[in-house]
């Protein structure tokens, strides 16, 4: 557990000292709280810019985050010296994993302050949130571990951000784009989140989540068993 | 003999190609010991194994009465290990960066400032380590490793492509421990740097320790020319070899006094390496 405390005070030092990650961090949970409060438009849907931001933020926060940790730290061979100093790469992976799943949930929490969810809303959306969270970070994590420098991260980080944070936010206006939307982890917490409020249980996003997890964990430790971490 | 290092008929392959080939040395404790090569002669693959982060094909190494391919995270405490790409965290300051490796290390914070004074670094410790100079970064990843006090310390490549002044900054702070009384497993291809520092040194080359020995020792195996080079005050040099009918010429040379210096021509590391392997060293 040391190790991964010190993995862990690693990143809380850098955390506003990396430009590149605070802005992932902030940028949607700053836009939601504007936007929500600044723009009022007639038949405007409840907590608008919530739902919408919040489902970007899943998609592409946690993502491009830990994919640009891991693939500097590989970039710089400072990866290299903490597992010289006996840092083990699943040790590595948790601290950092640990560390971005922490910060993202502090950004649920303002989007769920502005959104005024309470009680079993507020459980049911830190929970959604939760989820898709640690499954953009499963996804980020593979980036990371089959990229070797930053760059290529970024090159890859980029579309698939597209594909997860956006495709929901398409799906609103195109019934074709729904449909393929509808087998990603992403528009399904979109799908959840506009669910927040019914009694109605989601079996369908329930199932598709569950698959997505399941393959992003076995294509987690495919890559991880292929490539390692140096 | 009390040897800290022990490395026994070592070999390793990467694709069918050879990068070692039974490799023996022993290391006593609290000496230097020099691993010389060419770049690609193995020197890294070495430093693999002994620390256990690459297996051996063949043969053992053992550290401090440990075989390399059974150290456990506790015995990784009494190493020091810098290998010649290591990186820092640019971002943060150089004291941040000791406390991340001291948090693993469990070491206080007192220790932070000890090394980064050890290394004469006390006057940068809140600047971010990426406003710093190649030669203090190479301080700062050698204060990561005097932090934790290891017995042993593997420097991999400490001095390269660093200025003289600073390279020998480095060299002193490489004798003062061991002058703690640690055993240094050092590699290089700087000659000069290894004849100053190293109590021991093998040179190695495609993968096969071609001499070994105390610089000097070395230097003399393979003295074959026993001349002298003298400097005449005309400004003309004059070859003497080492034979009995060169004692009159060297009489009357004195005698005239026309000798303005003598010098004798003995051969260094890289002249040795250069006979041994028709290569240059510090390729």
């Amino acid at each position: 557990m040391t190790n991964v405390n010190a993995i862990f005070l690693k990143q809380i030092l850098d955390t506003f000292k990396n430009k590149t990650v605070l802005i992932q961090f902030a940028l949607f949970p700053a836009f939601a709280l504007i936007m929500e409060n600044a723009v009022k438009i007639d038949n405007m849907p409840d907590r608008f810019f919530v739902k919408l931001f919040a489902v970007m933020f899943v998609g592409m926060a946690p993502l491009t985050c830990i994919a640009s940790i891991i693939s500097e730290e590989k970039e710089t061979n400072t990866l290299r010296a903490l597992f010289m100093s006996n840092v083990r790469p699943s040790q590595y992976l948790f601290g950092i994993g640990s560390y971005v799943w922490i910060m993202c949930m502090m950004g649920s929490v303002v989007f769920a302050i502005c959104g005024n969810y309470s009680g079993n809303d507020f459980v049911m959306f830190m929970f959604i949130m939760a989820v898709g969270v640690l499954l953009s970070i499963l996804i980020g994590a593979i980036i990371g571990i089959c990229c070797k420098n930053q760059m290529s991260a970024t090159s890859v980080s980029v579309p698939v951000t597209m594909v997860f944070a956006f495709l929901p936010m398409i799906s609103m206006f195109n019934e074709s784009v729904e449909k393929v939307a509808k087998i990603t982890y992403s528009q399904q917490v979109n799908l959840l989140i506009n669910g927040i409020g019914s009694t109605h249980v989601e079996v369908e996003s329930m199932v598709v989540i569950a698959i997505n997890c399941l393959l992003a964990i076995i294509f987690f430790f495919a890559a991880f068993k292929k490539k390692g971490l140096e | 003999m009390n040897y800290s290092i022990q490395i026994d008929e070592i070999t390793k392959s990467f694709n069918g190609k050879k990068v070692l080939e039974s490799i023996n040395i022993s290391i006593e404790k609290g000496e230097i010991f020099g691993l010389l090569g060419p770049s690609g002669a193995g020197k890294t693959t070495l430093i693999k194994i002994l620390t256990g982060q690459l297996a051996a094909e063949h043969g053992t190494a053992v550290i401090n009465g440990i075989n390399s391919q059974q150290l456990k995270g506790i015995d990784y405490r009494n190493f020091g290990i810098m290998m010649d790409n290591f990186g820092v965290y640019e971002r943060l300051s150089c004291f941040d960066n000791l406390k991340i490796f001291a948090r693993i290390y469990k070491i206080k914070d007192e220790k932070i400032y000890k090394a980064l004074a050890d290394v004469s670094l006390e006057s940068a410790t809140k600047t971010a380590a990426g406003n710093l100079s190649k030669g203090m970064k190479s301080r700062l990843r050698l204060a990561r490793v005097f932090m934790i006090e290891p017995a042993i310390l593997f420097l991999d490549e400490p001095t390269s492509g660093l200025d003289p002044a600073t390279a020998e900054d480095i060299g002193q702070m490489i004798l003062s421990e061991k002058a703690k009384g640690k055993t240094i497993f050092l590699t290089t291809h700087n000659m000069a740097e290894a004849e100053k520092l190293c109590d021991h040194i093998a040179l190695l080359n495609d993968g096969k320790i071609i001499e070994y020995g105390t610089p000097k020792e070395i230097c003399r195996r393979y003295n074959h020319q026993k001349r002298l080079l003298i400097h005449l005050f005309d400004g003309t040099d004059k070859v003497i070899l080492h034979e009995p009918d060169a004692a009159d010429l060297l009489c009357k040379l004195m005698k005239d006094n026309m000798i303005e210096t003598i010098h004798s021509s003995e051969p260094n590391l890289e002249s040795v390496f250069m006979e041994l392997t028709g290569k240059e060293l510090s390729v």
